[in-house]
């Protein structure tokens, strides 16, 4: 059997991983620079298109044609998604299913953009083996519903791979940790990535991993903990400088990035010091990590609902769970650990590395499709009911919640009119009993039934959710026993057709290629270090010797004419002798700055 | 194949639930797909519909108030319908706590017409937690009463006779904890505690 990948298609990184054959672990495939996270960030330049780490230096210069958490507007509508738009400097459209980005002239669907990190991922995974690879399985958050769950499979699939499973995160971490052995009896994964939140309670025993209650939020994580931070820092400028940044997209993008780095910091330490240069002036900030948590405690809050909804469906409480398991890179912020202990009443574990686990236990489960590994299995659940639309816009549900799959239901159809052929069904998923405020899911129209009396045909439809947590639907003419042709019509998400033409074009669009993708890279980069240290001299000059500064401007002269020749090391040469040059007069800033703070701080004293 | 003849077992309501679980894992690992992917399509599917049973067979039995709805079915001929809630038996009212009802029904009406007005009245709050509190324990009777006597009925019962009568029983206590679980929503619903309530809603 040809070698399947496990990938881990996050909101802020992904990640690729295999299992070892000879020792039997998961490991993470690194790039050719040794990096193991890619930033899930693409972005679109003129001179191609630029994914991680590339991508992530587009954020501030090109913030309009540079995606990030597109996870977030897979197999989403516009309604879903319109109140939280203002916060992206992208341009997001409706279109017909699900969401685009307006990207220049151009429109994708979210699942485009996801492909070109997949591929990514897969050409990283090629370079490794020295082989094609061709299939994969691709981690979702368990708290997915099945118009999300096919939107990240059409992204496969447009990649140029074969996903053979869909599996969830949660449980996907708890393979990675069960296969180390290291936690039997009844577990809790708490996981709270860059952009949602899932909560999933397995009993793992023998080999078997049980999953008997999951919940969560597929709007809620690490995200949203940098938006309210970046709105708090943004009204601290209105206030103390007189400028509002709310209608830049460079400064917002500057916001976000720094209210990220200092969220990052202060989960190890108690306080940090902000320093973002803008054109007209450099903000300076203290921030403490007691500011931090009262800005994200209600956003913390809103995950303990979901545990609790879980822990009532296993039929359990708090004392019952044996273990914790943090996942996600948001379950470093001491005060998500602090509120999970308090739940629990338990220490929760992170032994394995919170960005990885979840890659690693897909590559566990991609061994395990390949036949590497019989010793282990996984019994996941469906997260919502399942259901149709019956009169009066009622949900009749046909599976309910954390039921075990694969699963199916079945269920009579007939007609209401004398002759009728076609007959409508409504599918919706959600735990609401009106139609209104399920999630609809797709309309299937079952055809050419024989023109009969009404009522007269009997057509047994049957709704499989397969172990992908993904719907099947398939019908039969009861007294003939012959297949009735059904035409599906998914409310959210992309056609069969969508799919199959964006695969072909996704041949023909020209991608960078890599020599000048690398160019663009150093380049960046140069502009970068051109840009700070401009702004270093203008404000802080004055604060070093006259030869210090020649000797900068002299560096920087040739950093500029490096810039516009073809010679990548060159510019790579230059931009390293401008940083060296430079080293002193930034310390002599960040000195002069900290004396600032600690003079006016000494003024508020008095 | 029914439920029961999935796990081997003969139409008896005392099952071992950790015997059960192990026969689940055991079958699991036998059927599901995961074990089948590098197999034919027709393979594959067999897999997936074996596994489908088994877990609705599992769901079934494991639970024992579940194993007896279960067994109503079988019993009557409709085991293929599933899912759908109270379809079985049509919810009836205790009859000794018919009187009961009445006032219960006009705590609900007051507490609607509060709610509409605005907030719900402490007193009519403590009437709603009292009487839900009394139905839960009813309910909660009903439910070992189910178990115990009403099961074993069923396991120690000789001839036809006095099958059909335990079934007669099953029917009765299923059709009043129907009652009950539908009135003590509408408790919850004029508490405002949908989602609590929703949750024992689904959990048989």
């Amino acid at each position: 059997m040809s070698r399947i990948i496990g990938i881990d298609l996050g909101t802020t990184n992904s990640l690729v991983a295999y299992v070892d054959d000879t020792t039997g672990l998961p490991r993470v495939i690194p790039d050719a620079e040794g990096r193991r996270l890619l930033p899930s960030i693409v972005s679109f330049t003129p001179a191609g298109i630029l994914v991680g780490e590339a991508a992530r230096r587009q954020l501030v210069r090109q913030p309009t044609s540079t995606v990030y958490s597109v996870k977030r507007f897979m197999g989403r509508g516009y309604e879903d998604v319109k109140d939280e738009l203002c916060y992206f400097p992208f341009r997001v459209c409706e279109g017909e299913g699900t969401v685009r980005l307006q990207i220049g002239d151009r429109e994708v669907t979210p699942p485009e953009v996801s492909a070109i990190i997949l591929k990514t991922l897969r050409e990283r995974a090629e370079a490794h083996f020295g082989e094609s690879i061709e299939k994969t399985v691709i981690t979702v958050p368990a708290y997915f519903n099945d118009g999300q769950r096919q939107a990240t499979r059409d992204a496969g699939r447009i990649a140029g791979l074969d996903v053979v499973r869909i599996v969830n995160e949660p449980t996907a971490a708890s393979l990675a940790y069960g296969l180390q052995k290291l936690h039997e009896g009844v577990v809790a994964v708490y996981d709270l990535g860059g952009g949602t939140f899932d909560i999933s309670i397995l009993r793992i025993r023998d080999g078997i991993f049980e999953v008997l209650a999951t919940n969560g939020n597929t709007h809620l994580g690490g995200d949203d903990f940098d938006r309210a931070v970046a709105l708090w820092l943004l009204d601290d400028i209105r206030e103390r400088h007189g400028v509002y940044l709310g209608q830049d997209a460079e400064g917002m993008q500057e916001l976000r990035l720094a209210a990220e780095a200092a969220k990052v910091r202060l989960s190890t330490e108690a306080r940090t010091r902000l320093t973002i240069p803008f054109d007209a002036f450099t903000y300076h900030r203290d921030v403490t990590r007691a500011d931090i948590e009262t800005l994200i405690a209600p956003l913390v809050l809103r995950t303990l609902g979901p545990c609790r909804a879980a822990l009532a469906d296993a039929g359990l409480t708090a004392a019952d769970i044996d273990h914790i398991v943090l996942v996600g890179g948001s379950t470093r912020v001491p005060l998500v650990r602090r509120r999970v202990e308090e739940l629990f009443g338990k220490t929760p574990h992170s032994q394995l590395n919170p960005d990885e686990v979840v890659a690693l236990g897909a590559a566990v489960q991609a061994q395990i499709l390949a036949g590497g590994i019989t010793n282990m299995l996984l019994l996941d659940v469906t997260p919502l009911s399942l259901g149709i639309e019956t009169l009066g816009g009622v949900v009749s549900v046909l599976i309910s919640r954390n039921t075990t799959i694969p699963t199916n239901a079945h269920e009579m159809f007939t007609t209401s009119v004398d002759g009728q052929t076609v007959v409508d069904m409504h599918v919706l998923q959600g735990e609401r009993e009106l139609v209104k405020d399920c999630r609809s899911l797709a309309r299937f129209e079952l055809r050419d039934v024989d023109p009969m009396p009404a009522g007269m045909p009997k057509i047994e439809v049957t709704f499989l959710i397969d172990a992908n947590g993904i719907l099947q639907v398939t019908a039969r003419e009861l007294r003939t026993g012959k297949a009735a042709s059904i035409e599906v019509r998914p409310t959210y998400g992309l056609t069969e057709a969508d799919v199959e033409r964006m695969v072909d074009e996704s041949f023909e669009y020209a991608e960078a290629d890599v020599e000048a993708r690398m160019l663009i890279e150093v380049r960046n980069e140069a502009d970068t270090v051109i840009t700070h240290v401009r702004r270093a001299l203008g404000q802080g000059g004055a604060l070093v010797a006259a030869d210090e500064c020649l000797r900068i401007e002299a560096a920087l002269g040739e950093l500029e004419r490096a810039r516009g020749g073809e010679d990548r090391e060159l510019i790579r040469d230059k931009t390293t002798e401008l940083n060296g040059v430079t080293e002193h007069l930034a310390e002599v800033m960040m000195d002069t700055a900290l004396r600032g703070a600690l003079e006016s701080r000494r003024a508020d004293d008095l | 194949m029914n439920y029961f003849e999935v796990f081997g077992l003969a139409r008896r309501l005392e099952i071992d639930g950790a015997e059960l679980q192990r026969r689940f894992y055991e079958l699991s690992r036998r059927h599901h797909p995961d074990f089948h992917h590098g197999a034919s399509p027709d393979a594959q599917a067999e897999a997936l519909e074996a596994s489908a049973r088994l877990n609705a067979a599992y769901r079934a039995l494991r639970d024992p108030i579940a194993r007896i709805e279960y067994l109503v079915r079988l019993e009557e001929g409709r085991e293929t319908r599933e899912g759908a809630e109270g379809a079985d038996v049509k919810p009836q009212a205790p009859p000794e706590l018919l009187a009961e009802m009445f006032e219960i029904q006009e705590s609900l009406a007051e507490a609607q017409a509060e709610a509409r007005s605005g907030t719900l009245d402490e007193a009519t709050r403590e009437t709603l937690l009292t009487q839900r509190e009394r139905l839960r324990e009813r309910r909660s009777d009903e439910e070992t009463r189910l178990v115990n006597p009403l099961s074993r009925a069923w396991d120690a019962a000789a001839g036809a006779a006095e099958r059909a009568a335990a079934l007669r029983a099953f029917k009765e206590a299923l059709a009043t904890r129907a009652y009950l679980r539908t009135v003590i929503a509408d408790l919850g619903e004029a508490l405002d505690e949908e989602q609590g309530e929703h949750v024992a809603h689904h959990r048989h």
